[in-house]
C-alpha cells in the first residue's frame, strides 16, 4: 500500500508524486546525457539505499554535477530514466540540490534565516507566508547544523564552511530526504570539513539519503559507506575498497592520477583539483 | 519659518504642480520597488532596453489618437510588455550573446520610434516630451491611471514576495522546489514594463533608469534585508521625486533631469558614507 508522504497540505501549484515506499528512493535505469551532440553521461543504471551516504568522485568534466541535476529534474535525460520512489524527480521536492558556493551571489540582501526559509517556499505554495512552524523548522534546521545562533547574520558575513552548512540547513527545512551536496567540502580547511561531516552524522541519524561530489579520493574512502567513480560512465559503486583498485582508477583519471605503495596499503594522489565543473 | 513654508507651499497652489508632485512620488516609490529586483538581477541593461524600446508604441498611439492620453498609455504598455517578453524570450534562444541581442532589438526599436515620431508636425516638442518626459503635463486622468497601475504593481510584489527571493537569490533552488519559475521569471519582466509606462510622462524613456535602479542602488548599500532594501529605496525615490520637482521649479530645469540628478546626489552620499560600506568607512578602516 503506497503511503503518501507528501500530500499534508494542499499546495496550489505543480504536480506531487506520492512515494511508492516499495521502490528505491533513488534509481538510475539507462541514463545517458547529450548536449550539443556530445555525451556528458552514458548509460548509467543504480540504486541508492534509503539512508545511505555516497560518495561521487571523479575527474573534471566527469559529469558529477550533471548527474546530481539529472536527478534532481532540473536537467531531462537524453535517454534513460531517473526515478524517486517510483516516480520522475521533477514530481518531487523531497530531493534537495546543495550548490557549490560559488553559484550565489552572497552579498544578497537576506539573512541566514531568510535562506534556510527560502526552502519551505515550496511546501508553502503560493500566496501564503512562513507561520510559527515554518519558523520552528527553520531554527531547528539551523540547530541541526549548529548555527541557530548566527540566524540573524547577513549572509556575506559568514564564512565558506558556515555558508555551506547554511545550504545544508535549507536542505533540512526543505524535509528533504535526498540531499545532492555538489562539492561542499571544496576549499574548506580541515576544522570546517569537520564541521560538515557532523552534520553529515546528524543527517545519518535522521535517516536522509546523500550523494556527495568530491575531489578528494582520500576523504571518500574513508568516511562514506559507498563510494561511485565517475567518468561520463559509471566505473563502479560499492565499498571503497571494491572500487577504488588501480585498474579503476586508471580508467576515470588516465594519467592524472598516481598510486603511491605503502606498508599500509596504497596512497592516491590526485592532480585534479577543485574547479571547472 | 513662515518663508520656508511659503517656499514649499507656492509650487503646490498650481494645479499642475500639485498633480506632478502627486504622479512623480507615485512613480518613485513603483520604480524604487521593481528596481530592486532590476539591481539584484543585475538587469539594469534589460531596463534600459526597455525603456527604449517601447518608443515606437507610444508613437503609434500618439499618431493615431492624435495625442489622446490614455491611448497612448495602452499602447505604451502593449508594446513594453511586448518587449519584455521579446526580449526575454531572444536572450534565451539567440545566436549572438545575451547583451548583444538585447542590444539590437533595443536600438532597433528606438531608431522605429524616432522614425514614426519624425512624421510628426510637432516633431521636436513630442519628442524632448516622450525622451525626457513631460511632469507637469500630468492629468487628472494620467493621475489615476498612474495610481491604478502602480497599486497593481504593488500588489503583484506582495503577492509573489517570497516566489520573487527565491528565483532572484537561487535559481535551480526554484526548480527543485519545483516552482513556475520561467512564469514567475515573465511576469517580473511584465512588472519592469509597467513600471517603465508609469513612469514615462514623468521621466521619459531616456532617463527612465536613473529612476529604477539608482534608488535601488543607494539602498542596497545602506540595508542588508530585502524588505528594508526596497523600504529605503521607496523613500529615496520618494524623496528625489519631490526634491527634484522643487529643484525644477525654483532653478529652472528640465524635472525628470532634476529627479534623476536628486536620486544620483543620494546615491554618491550612500557611496561615501554608507555605514561599513561606504568610500569614508572603507578609507578610515585602512588608515586605522
Amino acid at each position: 500500500m503506497p503511503i503518501d508522504t507528501l500530500r499534508r497540505r494542499p499546495v496550489l501549484i505543480g504536480r506531487r508524486e506520492t512515494h511508492l515506499l516499495d521502490q528505491p528512493i533513488l534509481a538510475l535505469a539507462g541514463v545517458s546525457a547529450r548536449y550539443n551532440g556530445h555525451y556528458a553521461l552514458e548509460d548509467l543504471s543504480f540504486e541508492l539505499i534509503a539512508g545511505e551516504q555516497v560518495a561521487v568522485v571523479g575527474p573534471n568534466g566527469a559529469g558529477k554535477s550533471t548527474l546530481f541535476k539529472l536527478i534532481a529534474g532540473v536537467l531531462p535525460a537524453s535517454s534513460g530514466q531517473v526515478t524517486v520512489y517510483g516516480s520522475q524527480p521533477g514530481g518531487h521536492i523531497c530531493i534537495a540540490y546543495v550548490p557549490q558556493r560559488s553559484q550565489v551571489d552572497w552579498s544578497f540582501p537576506v539573512s541566514v534565516a531568510d535562506v534556510v526559509m527560502m526552502g519551505r517556499v515550496g511546501k508553502l505554495g503560493l500566496f501564503r507566508r512562513p507561520g510559527r512552524k515554518d519558523w520552528d523548522l527553520v531554527h531547528q534546521s539551523l540547530a541541526v547544523v549548529g548555527m541557530d545562533n548566527l540566524a540573524g547574520r547577513q549572509i556575506g558575513e559568514l564564512s565558506g564552511g558556515q555558508q555551506q552548512r547554511v545550504f545544508i540547513a535549507r536542505a533540512l527545512a526543505q524535509e528533504a530526504e535526498l540531499m545532492l551536496m555538489d562539492e561542499p567540502l571544496t576549499g574548506l580547511d580541515v576544522p570546517s570539513q569537520q564541521d560538515i561531516f557532523e552534520v553529515l552524522a546528524a543527517l545519518r541519524a535522521r535517516g536522509v539519503t546523500v550523494m556527495i561530489a568530491t575531489h578528494d579520493l582520500n576523504l571518500a574512502a574513508e568516511r562514506f559507506d559507498r563510494v561511485m567513480l565517475l567518468n561520463r560512465r559509471l566505473l563502479g559503486l560499492g565499498v571503497p575498497s571494491l572500487v577504488f583498485t588501480p585498474e579503476h582508477l586508471l580508467a576515470a583519471y588516465g594519467g592524472h592520477i598516481h598510486m603511491i605503495e605503502t606498508t599500509t596499503g596504497t596512497m592516491v594522489l590526485s592532480d585534479t583539483c577543485c574547479d571547472g565543473e | 519659518m513662515t518663508h520656508i513654508f511659503q517656499l514649499l507651499l507656492e509650487p503646490l497652489s498650481y494645479a499642475f504642480m500639485a498633480r506632478g508632485l502627486i504622479a512623480a512620488i507615485m512613480v518613485g516609490v513603483v520604480c524604487a520597488l521593481v528596481g530592486t529586483y532590476v539591481v539584484l538581477r543585475g538587469m539594469a541593461f534589460f531596463g534600459d532596453a526597455l525603456a527604449h524600446a517601447i518608443l515606437p508604441g507610444v508613437a503609434v498611439g500618439y499618431l493615431v489618437s492624435g495625442g489622446a492620453r490614455a491611448s497612448l498609455f495602452g499602447w505604451a504598455l502593449l508594446t513594453a510588455v511586448l518587449a519584455a517578453l521579446g526580449i526575454g524570450a531572444i536572450s534565451k534562444g539567440a545566436q549572438v550573446k545575451e547583451d548583444t541581442a538585447i542590444g539590437i532589438v533595443f536600438v532597433g526599436m528606438f531608431a522605429l520610434g524616432i522614425a514614426l515620431i519624425s512624421t510628426m508636425r510637432s516633431y521636436t516638442v513630442d519628442l524632448v516630451h516622450f525622451l525626457f518626459g513631460d511632469v507637469l503635463g500630468v492629468s487628472q486622468g494620467d493621475l489615476l491611471l498612474t495610481a491604478v497601475f502602480g497599486l497593481l504593481v504593488i500588489v503583484t510584489i506582495a503577492a509573489f514576495y517570497k516566489e520573487f527571493m527565491v528565483i532572484s537569490f537561487d535559481p535551480t533552488l526554484a526548480e527543485t522546489l519545483r516552482l513556475p519559475s520561467v512564469w514567475l521569471h515573465y511576469l517580473l519582466l511584465v512588472l519592469i514594463a509597467v513600471a517603465i509606462v508609469v513612469s514615462l510622462q514623468t521621466v521619459g524613456v531616456a532617463l527612465m533608469l536613473g529612476m529604477l535602479v539608482t534608488p535601488a542602488a543607494t539602498a542596497y548599500l545602506l540595508t542588508r534585508r530585502l524588505l528594508p532594501m526596497m523600504g529605503v529605496a521607496a523613500l529615496i525615490g520618494t524623496l528625489s521625486s519631490i526634491i527634484g520637482l522643487y529643484l525644477s521649479f525654483y532653478v529652472s530645469i528640465a524635472s525628470g533631469a532634476a529627479i534623476v540628478l536628486v536620486c544620483t546626489a543620494f546615491f554618491l552620499l550612500a557611496a561615501l558614507f554608507a555605514p561599513g560600506r561606504g568610500w569614508v568607512w572603507q578609507w578610515r578602516r585602512q588608515a586605522a
